[in-house]
């Protein structure tokens, strides 16, 4: 092998393909769910508590911070899960070729905003 | 050598595996629950619970729990071998994220089956 041969190691001067895009969401909507788990488990809590706190969580979700926070971890796990179904599919022997496993990424990249969007709308 | 030691089953195959069986204890679950939440709209405190106090659903959630525990691990370990390149620092990281997960296994059980 050369050694003396051109390396390009920043990311952002190289053109991502579309599938790389979707898969490194997949990675970083992953790890958003690990750090925003005690907020799962926390509302799990709230909500089951009592009636007082089940109210009380309801009332939170009238702050805006909340709001944003909540839709980012939702948003975080319809991507992830949308993007772990096509995984699945795609483990099955579906989809292998080069222009449908394209298409599929573009799939999971537009109905995951559209479910993003739509929870945004919900929690307005 | 550091990989196979943190690694969930120090197998790959295996480790890919569990993931997608996890992940579909995991689909299965967060499917159902949005369902459930959707199609008892609002949603009252005595619903909630009753669904919780269900024999079956604190089956499916211990075993979505359990499956959460094994994804993340898997997942986590995964995406750290790829970027941290310290051994040290990432074998740290690998503890405390493998801590966190049972100790929110235990937080979450305790809520589930605390309930009267």
């Amino acid at each position: 092998m050369k050694q003396k041969r051109p390396i390009n190691l920043n990311l952002l001067t190289i053109r991502q393909p579309v599938p790389a895009i979707a898969s490194i969401l997949h990675r970083i909507s992953g790890v958003i769910l690990f750090l925003l788990l005690p907020l799962f488990i926390w509302m799990l809590s709230e909500s089951l508590g009592s009636e007082f706190s089940f109210n009380a969580l309801q009332k939170s979700l009238s702050f805006w911070g909340f709001k944003l926070l909540l839709w980012v971890a939702l948003s975080a796990l319809a991507y992830h899960l949308v993007a772990g179904i096509r995984h699945l599919i795609m483990d099955l022997g579906v989809c292998e070729s080069l222009p449908c496993a394209r298409m599929a990424s573009y799939f999971t990249l537009i109905i995951s905003a559209i479910l993003a969007i739509s929870l945004g709308v919900w929690l307005c | 050598m550091l990989r196979s030691v943190t690694s969930l089953t120090r197998s790959g195959l295996r480790d890919w595996l569990v993931q997608r069986i996890t992940a579909i204890v995991l689909a299965g679950y967060v499917i159902f629950l949005v369902g459930f939440f959707m199609l008892n709209q609002p949603m009252s405190f005595g619903l909630w619970t009753a669904l919780f106090q269900n024999g079956f659903m604190r089956i499916f959630t211990f075993l979505a729990l359990l499956s959460m525990v094994y994804h993340t691990w898997v997942g986590m370990w995964t995406v750290l071998t790829d970027y941290i390149n310290c051994p040290r620092f990432r074998l740290l990281l690998v503890i405390v994220i493998v801590l966190s997960l049972f100790s929110y296994l235990a937080w979450a059980v305790a809520i589930v089956w605390g309930l009267r």
